[in-house]
Order: C-alpha cells, then structure tokens, then sequence
C-alpha cells in the first residue's frame, strides 16, 4: 500500500494529499506495463473516496481538501492511462535534471530521417486511402515501438528507454497529424 | 459503526441540525421544474393542477412590488409585453456584444452599455433596467417557494442543471442567481449528465450512452459511460445557441414574409413580435401530432392567415436539425466511439418531440432512441437524485468533464490551449509562459475559452496582469499560468513569476459578471423576502464548526498525546481555550482567527500522528479495505 493515509484515524477528517507521485497516488507500483484495467479500477475507487461529491455536506476546508485530492487523481490517471505521458512520467521519476526526456533534442539522425519521410509523406497524400494507409503503418510501428519498450523499462535500461520514448513521441505527433489530415479529406469530400 | 450514541446533556458532539432539503431544479430556458428525491424516488414538485413545468417567464408589472412568474407571466405576454420578460437563460452571462452571434430576432429590449463597458447586458423591462441574474433568481425564488409549500419544509439547497456547453460566464451567472434566490448551490450538473441519472438509476443498465438534449435555446449532445456505479463523461458538445426557439423563429420568418407580401408594411413592436413568435410555436406544437394547420397573425389593426404543412415545416427546420446531427458525429469522434458502439439514445428536451427530430437521430445512431421518461422532467429528476446522494449519500458516483478547451492568448492572436475540452473535473493544470521583451515589467494574461485557433474567435473570460516582474531580458523569465477547474465547472486562474514568487489571482468573473456592488445591491433585496437573519446564521455556523473541531483535536490528544512534549502541548491548549474564549462571544471574524491559531498550533501534531497512522493503523491494507475504513471514519463524524 501506498504511503497516503488521508483521514484522520480518530475523527475521520479528511486530510491534505502529501506530494507523492502518480503511480503512489493510485496505489500503483511505478513500472511501464499496467493493466489498464486495474488502472482504472483503482481511480475509481480512490474518487470514490475523495470526490467533492462526497463531501458536498462538509465544511468547506473539508470541500477544499477533497477538491485537491481529486484532481490530483485525475491528473495521475490522466498521465498514467496514455502510454507515452506513462513512459515521459517514468524517465521523469528516474532523472532529476530540469529537461523532460522526450522533450530533449533528437540527435539520432536516422530518427529524424524517418521522422522527415514520414511527414513528407503525409504533406503529399492527396486522398483518403494513402492517408489510412499512413495510419495503419504508423499504428503498427507504434505497436512495435511499445514492445520493445517494455523490456528497456522493465530492466532499468533508461538511455534505451529514452530514446525508444522520443520515437514513440514522433509517432504519435505523426499520428494526430495524419487522423487531422483524414478527417479534412473526408470532410471536403 | 456505532448505532446509537448516548451522551452527557449539553455535550452532544455534533449538535443537532435542521435537516435541510435539497432540491434539483431545472432551470430550462422555456420551463423550468423543481424535483425533490427520498429514497432514490425522485418525483417533480406539481401544482394543484398535476402540472411540474413552471414556464420561464417572468412578469414584472407596474407598480407591483413581487414579479409574477410562470403561467401567469406567460398569460399577460399578449397584453403587456413590454413588462414580460422570458427565454433569460439566453442572455446569461452575457454581454451585448455577444448578442450578435445569438440566432435569429430576439425579444428583448436590451440596455445600451456606456462607452467601454464591457458588462452583463440589461434588459428594459418598463421602468426597470434588470439582469438575466436578477430575471432567473425570480424564477428560482418561485421555484422554491413552490417547493417549500408542496414539502412543508424550507428549502435553502439545490443541484442546479445547466446545459453542458454553458460556458465559465454562464455558469456563473446561473450560480449567483441562486444566491440571489437564497439556494445554496451544492452542484452545478450538466443537464444530459443529470438525464443519464434519472436513467442510470432506474435500469441498472451499464455501458455507453449518447444523450441528445434539445431544449428551447441550447443543444447538447454527451456520450457517458456507466460501469459500476460510475457515472463516466466521454466526451460532450453542443451549441448554446440553438434549440427550439429557433424553429420557433423559422416558422415565424415565414409567416412574417407572408404577411410583409400581403398587407406591404413592415411595422412590428416587440410587442408584436412576441405574439407572432408564441403564434409559431403553437404551430409547431400542432405540427407534432397534426400534418397541416392554419394561423392568424393579428398585429395592430390587420389580421392575416397562414397555412403550414409538416413537410414544409421540416423544410424550415431541417439545417437547424442537421446542425445538431454534425455535432452529434463530431463529439462521437472525440469519444473515440463509433455510432454502433452505443448502447442506447436518451432524449431530452421538449424539442425531441418534433417527429424530424427523432428520425435524425434514429438514423444516425441506427436505433430507436428512448424516451420512456418524460423528456420534459428527465432532467429534473436527475437533479433531484444528485441532491440526495450529495445530502444523503449515495452509491454511485458522477465524474465530468469540462466542455470547451482553456486558454490564453499568446502572441499574434494565437490560443495556446492550457485545459484541453473533455478533461475530467477537478482539474489543475499549469503552463510557463515568457517575456518577449528585454525588461518587460508587466505581461497581459487573456484566458480564452472555446476551441477555435484564435483568441478573437474564442470566448474572451477574463484579462489580469501580472505585474512586478524583474527586469531579465526578452524569454529569461518564467512566467507560471495555473488554471484550476472546480467540479461545478467553474474556472481560477493563476499567475506566478519563478525566480521572484510574484504572484497575482483571479476568479474568473470580473470582465463581464456583476460588478461586486451590484452582486450585494441584488442580495439585499434579496434579503428582505428572506426570513431568517443571514448574520445569526453564519455566526452559529461557525460556532457549530469551531465546536466540532475542538472535539476532534480532543479526541486526538487522547488518542496520541504522547506525541507531544510540553510545550507543544500547552501551545495547543493555549489555542483551545482561545477558541473555547471567541465563541462564547458574537463576533465570528474572531472566532475564525482563533480557529486558523488552532489548526497552526495542531499542524506538527497532526503529521506526527499521520506518520504513526501510516505505521500501524494501515500496515498492508488494500484499497478496497481502506475504503471501508475510511466510510467507517466518515460515519463515526456524523
């Protein structure tokens, strides 16, 4: 069990959350792969617990309190549940410097160049069956692209891990870009 | 748990409170109802006549001192339009320039503003010169007194509906309008949310959900999840500017280029105006049922007549209706879903009754949409049930998202999106932002709601300036943004300087809410129709929250006053009788000090105990046991 104990043992009051990390927020061990669905069992226990609503007939430092609580959850299922905010969060946990992996400059260059063609491509498609074509290789690349980095994580690989994270970065920009771009194409159909 | 308590006379430890009702009104652009719940058998407060809807119409006659709201209101629209004010929700929270993107010819004389005043508009209503919070805060106060008589109780709390896509201005107003009318707002929901409640409730059902709610003047379409006792907002959208009244208007735009073809004036008062539009909506109420009609427009001193089909009334309607089918599609696409992912269709909203309606949304979702409560009342109903469990207590469990992204202006009219729309509520987010000058002393924080890619093109909610930033030069400094969104929807914004801690705060109100003074001005008047004196009461609150406190550190003293050394000890106690001392007088600023010395004085104890807590009393408990223990808390303080 986490280290959160947020009511009062004798009267029962809710306390104010202590800064712990997201994974500690819902009970969760900090690693790369989660069940989703624990996952989302967990934070709706915990709001359960902790939301406003249940606290509706509380004094209002009680309100308050509740209030930072359920944001807090909300934020951390919201970094938790997508796999690459995960990944960023984990780096994040492990590297005290000010720069947020994932967000440090590509200095590989044939990511780049991946990156590049694959932009050029998208800019290029005219119609909507290249662009689902993009979508479903660009899928399929992100798959690939969480498999391998689940070892990294799992053995403490972190160089490794970062650099997979960018990748997975790129990808899912590329991948919001392309989902835009299909939906104008069919849109202006 | 412990079932009965028995104490010493006059030590009882949470003294006995009036148990205060708590309603769910649904406060509807056309009508509004009241519902009240008990036992999760929520049930609408009726007349003598059987009828729940109050119609949202507010008459305000000459020399009468008390407004006349609902039915009668409606009645004298004819005779007296002038003094008829109805369809407020329209204008809540907003200001005149906002009126050009309302749809349609709009019944209302509205105020001009002074130069630069960038204010709430006014409506001219006779003499008067009134709010859409004052105008609403009568409709509520009807709705209370309606309550109050039908439940023989008084009634000071309430769940108060709005629609989804009510924006941070219009959520606002509606919350003052309830001070206004003397109700504690213990939630603002969001109308198709509450419907899926009054729902959810009554079949059990899990899975996904679309409700499509049109009302008189907003549409909104959401797409929840129910799993478990959880009640999950997917993803929502909608337009505060459509709804009923607009096919209202389309059919009164016709009949009135009949008219202007046939008599060759073009003359029409407001009065006018309202009579040809409450012409058209009998139209449109007959057209539901009927397949043709015939309506006699009588303005001033010529009466002319004019026929309408259904088919040429859909005609009228259909980009309207269509309007409300791309929304559908767009927020179903945010939801990640596809249309046969949905597992039913709720309507809400008198507007679902026109048969076009129906047959786009059937064919749009490929299923029969339901209806089985009345789509007039569903909403209600849902308040009325998120008042009790918000009261009472409740098994299941409701989290929404925010409707439209939060922003701030950057350079060059650009919106950098700090909040994106579909976030789950409580939200906190936060931003850095910078300096694009060397020196710059000052920056100019504009938040912006709505999703276009430009702030002009969004809702403009607040300015502030943060002030006092240090001399650096052009992107040195680092200039935190934090937005907070409370769980009624409700926006704070806050402005920070890294390296120096300047710091500035704003509750996003002040460019076109009320001014303060108007706000106190409106509760004095308020105050006079209330009964009980407000200063007593807050006072014997605070009373009844000091007493509760110093019980619980009481008990925690003997608990774990081993903790403690000495000093720290008598540090508390000094606090205690402090407290102990301020409530035996009248003065409540007193006892509030008094009460934050205490909680200062009790902080290092309370985290000495927390740390014994997280050792002993928890040791390899799971989630679920802790939930248990904390309900067992919770009960033990009631």
């Amino acid at each position: 069990m986490d280290a959160r104990v947020p009511f009062c043992h004798t009267c029962g009051v809710i306390q104010p959350p202590r800064s712990i990390d997201h994974f500690a927020c819902l009970g969760m061990t900090p690693t790369f792969e989660i069940d989703p669905q624990e996952l989302e069992r967990k934070y709706f226990a915990f709001q359960r617990t902790f939301h406003p609503d249940r606290f509706a007939a509380k004094s209002p430092k009680e309100k308050a309190i509740s209030m930072q609580h359920a944001t807090n959850l909300n934020q951390a299922y919201d970094v938790l549940n997508d796999t690459l905010s995960r990944a960023e969060y984990l780096l994040s946990m492990q590297n005290s410097e000010e720069d947020a992996p994932g967000c440090t400059t590509v200095n590989d260059p044939v990511l780049l160049i991946e990156a590049m063609e694959l932009r050029e491509e998208l800019a290029d498609a005219s119609d909507a069956e290249t662009v689902s074509g993009i979508i479903q290789r660009t899928q399929a690349d992100i798959d690939e692209c969480i498999e391998e980095l689940k070892p990294e994580f799992a053995d403490g690989h972190l160089e490794a891990a970062a650099h997979l994270t960018t990748r997975l970065k790129y990808l899912s920009k590329l991948m919001d870009e392309a989902r835009q771009r299909q939906l104008q194409l069919i849109k202006s159909q | 748990m412990q079932l009965l308590d028995i104490h010493e006379p006059g030590q009882t430890p949470v003294p006995h409170q009036e148990a205060d009702v708590a309603v769910g009104i649904d406060l509807g652009t056309t009508n509004s109802l009241i519902a009240f719940s008990e036992d999760n058998a929520p049930e609408v407060v009726r007349d003598a006549n059987g009828k729940g809807m109050v119609p949202s119409v507010v008459a305000y006659p000459d020399g009468a001192n008390e407004p006349v709201v609902g039915d009668l209101a409606r009645a004298t629209i004819l005779d007296d339009p002038h003094l008829v004010v109805s369809s407020v929700k329209r204008l809540m929270g907003r200001v005149l320039a906002d009126l050009k993107t309302i749809s349609g010819t709009l019944p209302y004389e509205i105020a001009e503003a002074d130069e630069g005043q960038d204010r709430m508009v006014r409506l001219i209503v006779g003499e008067k010169h009134l709010t859409p919070v004052h105008v609403s805060a009568d409709i509520l106060r009807a709705l209370r007194s309606r309550a109050e008589a039908s439940l023989g109780k008084p009634v000071s709390k309430a769940v108060i509906t709005v629609p989804a896509y009510f924006d941070d201005a219009a959520r606002n107003a509606t919350k003052d309008a309830a001070r206004v009318a003397g109700l504690e707002v213990l939630r603002l929901v969001n109308e198709p949310t509450a419907a899926a409640l009054a729902y959810g409730l009554d079949k059990g059902s899990e899975g996904v959900y679309a409700v499509y709610d049109l009302g008189g003047g907003t549409f909104d379409i959401s797409i929840l999840r129910m799993e478990k006792g959880v009640f999950q907002v997917l993803a929502t959208g909608g337009d505060s500017a459509l709804g009923g009244d607009d096919f209202d208007h389309a059919v009164v735009e016709r009949f009135l280029a009949e008219r202007r073809s046939e008599t060759q004036s073009d003359e029409l008062s407001t009065g006018d105006l309202k009579h040809a539009l409450a012409t058209a909506r009998l139209a449109k109420e007959c057209l539901t049922s009927q397949d043709d009609g015939e309506w006699i427009l009588g303005a001033g001193d010529i009466e002319t007549r004019h026929r309408l089909n259904r088919e040429t009334f859909e005609e009228l309607i259909s980009s309207l209706v269509d309007r409300s089918i791309d929304i559908c599609r767009d927020v179903l696409l945010d939801s990640g879903l596809g249309a046969e992912e949905i597992k039913g269709v709720v309507l809400v909203g008198g507007s679902t009754r026109v048969p076009l309606v129906r047959s786009r949304v059937a064919e749009l979702f490929g299923q029969q949409p339901l209806a089985d409560i009345d789509p007039d009342e569903v909403v209600a109903l849902g308040a009325a049930l998120q008042a009790e469990a918000l009261t009472v207590g409740s098994d299941t469990l409701l989290l929404d998202v925010i409707p439209l992204s939060l922003g701030i202006e950057t350079m060059g009219d650009l919106v950098e999106k700090v909040v994106p729309r579909n976030s789950p509520i409580p939200i906190s987010r936060a931003q850095e932002f910078t300096t694009y000058q060397d020196g710059q002393a000052a920056m100019m924080i504009h938040v912006v709601q709505g999703e276009r890619e430009l702030a002009s093109q969004c809702r403009s909610l607040a300015r502030f300036e943060l002030h006092g930033i240090p001399p650096m030069t052009a992107g040195a400094a680092r200039i935190r943004v934090t937005f907070a969104v409370d769980a009624d929807g409700l926006l704070t914004v806050s402005a920070s300087e890294a390296t120096t801690g300047v710091q500035q705060e704003v509750a996003v109100k002040p460019s076109y809410g009320l001014t303060d003074e108007e706000m106190v001005a409106m509760l004095k008047e308020s105050m006079e129709h209330a009964k009980d004196d407000m200063q007593a009461r807050v006072l014997a609150e605070a009373r009844v929250e000091a007493e509760r406190v110093l019980l619980s550190v009481a008990s925690a003293l003997e608990a774990d006053g081993d903790l403690l050394d000495q000093s720290e000890r008598a540090h508390i106690d000094q606090a205690m009788s402090a407290v102990v001392q301020a409530c035996q007088h009248t003065d409540r600023d007193a006892i509030n000090q008094n009460m934050e010395n205490l909680e200062l004085a009790t902080k290092p104890f309370a985290e000495k105990r927390m740390d014994r807590g997280i050792r002993t009393a928890l040791e390899g408990v799971n989630v679920d046991d802790l939930k248990q223990k904390v309900e067992a808390g919770q009960d033990e303080t009631e």
